[in-house]
């Protein structure tokens, strides 16, 4: 029992982090029609951010946390002007391929810069957060993972719902013509999406290193598993991004415990080909309001 | 005579670089007024309007010649997001609405020329324009009947404060009584608010009845233009729009022999 609850915490934490990074993933398709083959790179830059702030700058965690947020949103920002708005009205394909070509980027100039050893952040998070529970031991980064990711899930809820802004978004999401015959400025929107993706993906990245440790080639295949997730929850529902993501984060961590460590990298993969197969638009894909 | 606000001069619409869709249409249309597009499927009404809107440029098409004049300034191949700041703002045909959006968001989009403005008093302008879409404002737009969501794109465009309005076939598809509903208050706004209208329509006998002026287009060209009063008694428009024979009475199947009048502009 206690081995399940502590394999229950880990995975509902890791999946609340994956439905996270996802939730970026899917706002860039919602808005663009743009797979992003980027998104685990994105992860790894935030976390490398985090990094270089804390071993260089000696400030207090907090405040490099939400500089390396900042960090994030300005190469969403910069990311799209740079390379995608040029490619707008361009075939889908091309860009695409430029996400792809952007991840290899990425990668490279992490290598480069880092290398491909593991790094391990100090350990600063106060011991308060840790919950101790008869045999149960949870390390504090769990609870503060919950803390932040609810903190973001909410303040992103209540801009797309209430600012205008937000509104735009998900106006250019829902019928772009319209939202262009209306003035809105879609570019100012697609460069809002990538930053907010950049940014949601960025602190996945942090904690997710905080977790197992800051190594490029793990981050990066942690952002392909947003694939899985956004199959499972479909392709172009935030909700459905976040609970499938904590969907996988279990599966992953039980199979993990239970069955055997090597498999819990393949359950994703097997639950996307599944999910392909009987319900290919996923848990809460589009269900086309139809009236005629 | 009245202030000009736009006016197309020989203006030629190509697609994709080879197909041409307008090969010369000039219009004027005067300030505060209602001017009205009609003509057949396909004779390039739609697409004057997107000209003027810059619609074009999201489907690949271009003014290729000619010029678009408003307020005596340049406007041709602009983006949509400089044209809708200018104060022209057109309601698409086919409604569009923003489905996943509640009523009141939908409109809130409208304000997106002036963000960050207050909304509120041109919210409750639109419900007092448009008392049915009130009742649901909570609602979502993909669950509003042809006629609500007629009303709410209308009320949409107007949160922006166009000051020139183009509505394309706003009657697609509606019971005769909203249309006139519909048409009731598209005169209301261009009386209350001033707002200058061009209205493309397939209902020639509702348009010609609140527009003041008009225009026919057929195969990308203007092929005739009047006042309401003239094109209403013109014997070829009765014939081809109206569906009246040119005695005057309503056409009859039941007849013999009907002799189709020549369309003498062709």
């Amino acid at each position: 029992m206690d081995f399940f609850m502590q394999l229950l915490v880990g995975g509902l934490t890791v999946g609340f982090l994956y439905g996270l990074s996802a939730m970026g993933f899917v706002m860039i398709f919602k808005s663009s029609s743009v797979l992003n083959f980027a998104h685990g790179e994105l992860l790894a830059i935030g976390a490398y951010f985090f990094l270089a702030l804390t071993a260089w700058a000696n400030l207090p965690i907090p405040i490099v946390f939400i500089i390396a947020l900042g960090g994030c949103f300005v190469l969403g920002l910069l990311v799209e002007r740079i390379f995608l708005r040029p490619l707008i009205g361009e075939p889908l394909i091309f860009v695409i391929m430029l996400t792809v070509g952007l991840a290899a980027m990425f990668k490279g100039l992490i290598l480069l810069i880092w290398g491909g050893n593991l790094y391990t952040y100090p350990d600063f998070l106060p011991k308060i957060l840790e919950i101790r529970w008869g045999m149960i031991r949870i390390p504090p980064v769990y609870g503060a993972t919950l803390i932040i990711g609810t903190l973001f899930l909410t303040l992103f809820g209540l801009f797309f719902k209430f600012s205008s802004q937000g509104i735009y978004m998900r106006s250019v999401a829902d019928n772009q013509r319209a939202a262009l015959s209306l003035g809105v400025n879609v570019k100012r929107v697609f460069a809002l999406s990538w930053a907010i993706a950049a940014l949601v993906a960025g602190m996945s990245g942090m904690v997710l290193g905080i977790i197992n440790g800051v190594n490029v080639h793990n981050l990066s295949a942690i952002g392909l598993k947003v694939f899985p997730v956004v199959i499972l929850g479909g392709l172009d529902s935030i909700g459905g991004a976040i609970i499938g993501g904590i969907i996988i984060g279990l599966l992953e961590t039980f199979t993990g415990g239970y069955l055997s460590p090597s498999l819990r990298d393949v359950v994703p993969y097997i639950v996307l080909v599944l999910i392909l197969l009987i319900k290919p638009y996923g848990l809460f894909g589009l269900k086309e309001i139809e009236r005629v | 005579m009245e202030q000009i606000l736009l006016q197309l001069n020989n203006i030629s619409v190509v697609y994709s670089d080879v197909i041409q869709v307008l090969k010369g249409v000039s219009l004027a249309v005067e300030k505060n007024r209602i001017v009205s597009l009609l003509g057949s499927n396909g004779a390039g009404k739609t697409t004057t309007l997107k000209a003027v809107s810059g619609l074009l440029k999201p489907e690949n098409g271009r003014v290729t010649d000619g010029t678009i004049l408003y307020r005596e300034s340049e406007i041709q191949n602009q983006a949509p997001e400089t044209i809708t700041r200018h104060g022209i703002i057109q309601v698409l045909e086919g409604r569009q609405p923003f489905k996943y959006l509640t009523i009141e968001e939908n409109l809130r989009v409208g304000t997106a020329t002036r963000w960050g403005k207050p909304y509120r008093d041109d919210l409750e302008r639109v419900y007092r324009y448009f008392p049915a879409i009130e009742k649901r404002r909570r609602g979502l737009a993909g669950y509003c009947s042809g006629g609500e969501l007629q009303m709410l794109v209308m009320g949409r465009a107007l949160m922006a404060h166009p000051e020139l309005l183009l509505l394309d076939e706003p009657s697609l598809g509606l019971a005769p009584l909203v249309v006139r509903e519909i048409f009731r208050i598209i005169r209301r706004i261009n009386e209350e608010e001033g707002t200058t209208i061009v209205l493309v329509e397939q209902n020639a006998r509702m348009a010609l009845q609140i527009a003041h002026y008009g225009y026919v287009m057929e195969n990308g060209k203007i092929v005739m233009e009047g006042t309401a009063d003239a094109l209403r008694e013109n014997p070829d428009i009765r014939e081809f729009y109206l569906g009246m024979s040119a005695a005057g009475a309503v056409k009859s199947y039941a007849e013999v022999k009907s002799y189709h009048r020549r369309k003498r502009w062709l």
